[in-house]
């Protein structure tokens, strides 16, 4: 089986609606998914980061979530919630989770003593403290960790079609189960450069998130 | 917050110059420690009052300030503000009427200059123009310029130019007590000179009351209206004025806590004009002159400097008022200088 170029061009000119649909897809769960994870994980974050036995138990959870391959946590999934999005999303979620929590956590722990105190001895409640002082001095690491948990959600994205789910995974998926097939090769090339494509984008559109969204007193 | 509790904060807040501090045998005991960090202290702070803590690392001069705003909660003992026992306020609405600066500073960085010092006013809820004019004040009280200060960042200020935002930062709601943990302590001898005399122009003018904490004895002196000398366990060995201490230590702990050089430390509190000053036409000729508004310490140092013989005193309008000399200085402190007498030349 030999890259035919002209074969790949003219692939991509018929299927081009195809494409961009599946990126959108794939687009579309990462995003939902990082969204419920950063509510999750920062939320968790916000409960724990100064409780020693919570905090340890929270991260060891998390961690022991990314140790499943993707695969069988898919799989498993399938009995309890069938086929498709949701299936998807949860598995997704659970990857994120790892590193938006810790990043949260290492984020608030890492507010210089004499910055808590101060803001304590002007007279703030511990709540306005960690949402007034602490989250937007942890507000770039946070975004640190999510940017990490979107590069490792939009690979585990394409294994989502193993159980029916949404993304470029279906044409990677669709390439590998007919190989020896005229178009098997270009399925599979295109759905993995996009999925390759899509990380580069979104990674880019961490930055300028980032730059918009950081303290100017808090860039170096 | 009960009702009561409420009109004590509000009797503590309007007291703008200044409040009576009462501290009753208070003690921090900390778990499994053998002795008390903090033990029996008492005192009394008068309204308006500028006391210094001095003393060695670990004495816990900083736990016993730190217990009148409760960043510390004392083990036990009472605590009053202007005779509200403190112990029974909300801790977090008493801070907001108690200024607080710690030698860290403790600048908020992702908040501009201008936020830093808004943080009180918006935890007490006041209107945007309000604190906005309030920054604008304390900015040009303390030195830096609002137009060119207010919407830069920490981290784009100097040391001495953060401390003077935290000062001002702990000044924004005109609390009536301050609680200041070795606030110059960082920052370079010539920063810390410039910072003290300005921080003392200030205090003149405000009248707060102030808890000073400082290691720095020197500083004690220059600053304080008492000094309360303390030693292990937070323990008062001397609690007095800076020149009483000076010229009757109460024992050898403070003796060797004010260490060598007593004349020359008490040179700072005098000021030039106590010395009996010479005939204007003893001055020695040359540029350098002594303000009347300096003290002999300044004078001593123009003099060493110099090499001169006399110096002329000069009033607020240039105008020579008179001379002074080494010997008018040493007459100033009367007996308790030993005369240097000339070792026989070999």
């Amino acid at each position: 089986m030999t890259l035919d170029l002209n074969g790949l061009l003219a692939f991509w000119a018929r299927r081009w609606d195809d494409i961009l649909e599946l990126l959108g897809e794939h687009l579309t769960v990462v995003v939902v998914a990082l969204a419920i994870a950063m509510v999750i994980g920062v939320g968790v974050g916000m409960l724990v980061w100064d409780k020693p036995l919570p905090r340890s138990a929270v991260i060891a959870a998390a961690g022991v979530a990314l140790t499943i391959p993707s695969l069988a946590l898919l799989a498993l999934l399938i009995p309890a919630v069938g086929l498709g999005w949701t299936p998807t999303v949860i598995a997704l979620v659970m990857y994120s989770l790892l590193p938006i929590v810790r990043n949260t956590i290492v984020g608030l722990r890492e507010v210089s003593p004499a910055i808590m105190e101060s803001a304590l001895g002007m007279g703030m409640t511990p709540l306005t403290v960690l949402l007034r002082v602490q989250l937007p001095m942890a507000w770039p690491i946070i975004l640190t960790g999510v940017r990490v948990a979107a590069q490792l959600t939009i690979g585990v994205a394409a294994i989502a079609a193993y159980v029916a789910g949404p993304g470029l995974g279906q044409f990677i998926f669709q390439g590998l189960s007919s190989l020896g097939s005229k178009n098997a090769l270009n399925f599979a090339l295109t759905g993995t450069l996009g999925v390759v494509l899509l990380a580069l984008v979104v990674d880019a559109a961490f930055v300028g998130v980032t730059r918009s969204t950081t303290s100017r007193g808090l860039r170096a | 917050m009960p009702k009561q509790l409420n009109t004590a904060l509000l009797q503590i807040a309007g007291k703008t110059s200044g409040a009576l501090i009462e501290l009753n045998n208070v003690t921090k005991q900390y778990p499994n420690q053998p002795v008390a960090a903090v033990q029996n202290f008492s005192m009394t702070v008068q309204p308006g009052e500028l006391i210094m803590f001095v003393g060695p690392s670990g004495c816990g001069k900083t736990t016993t300030m730190k217990m009148i705003n409760r960043i510390i909660e004392p083990t036990s003992g009472s605590i009053s503000i202007d005779g509200r026992d403190v112990l029974s306020l909300d801790p977090s609405e008493l801070r907001r009427h108690i200024g607080y600066v710690i030698q860290q500073i403790g600048l908020f960085p992702h908040m501009t200059i201008a936020e830093n010092i808004g943080v009180v006013p918006k935890l007490l809820n006041w209107s945007k123009d309000k604190t906005a004019d309030r920054v604008h004040e304390l900015l040009t009280t303390v030195g830096l310029e609002p137009g060119d200060f207010a919407h830069r960042y920490p981290k784009q200020l100097s040391g001495g130019q953060q401390q003077r935002v935290g000062v001002a930062r702990a000044l924004a709601a005109d609390p009536p007590v301050m609680l200041m943990d070795e606030p110059f302590g960082a920052t370079d001898p010539i920063t810390r000179e410039k910072l003290q005399a300005e921080f003392l122009r200030l205090q003149a003018s405000i009248g707060k009351t102030i808890i000073f904490v400082t290691h720095d004895f020197d500083e004690a002196v220059r600053l304080g209206d008492r000094i309360a000398v303390l030693s292990n366990r937070s323990q008062i060995e001397q609690f007095d004025t800076p020149a009483n201490i000076l010229a009757n230590p109460a024992n050898d702990y403070v003796s060797s806590f004010i260490g060598l050089g007593t004349a020359i430390k008490r040179l700072v509190l005098i000021p030039v004009t106590a010395a009996r000053l010479g005939p204007a036409s003893a001055a020695s000729k040359g540029g350098t002159t002594v303000r009347t508004t300096d003290s002999l310490r300044d004078a001593l140092d123009s003099l060493v400097l110099t090499g001169l013989p006399a110096l002329a005193v000069v009033d607020e309008l240039n105008k020579a008022v008179g001379s002074i000399s080494v010997d008018q200085i040493s007459a100033v402190l009367g007996a308790e200088v030993p005369i240097l007498t000339p070792t026989a030349e070999a």
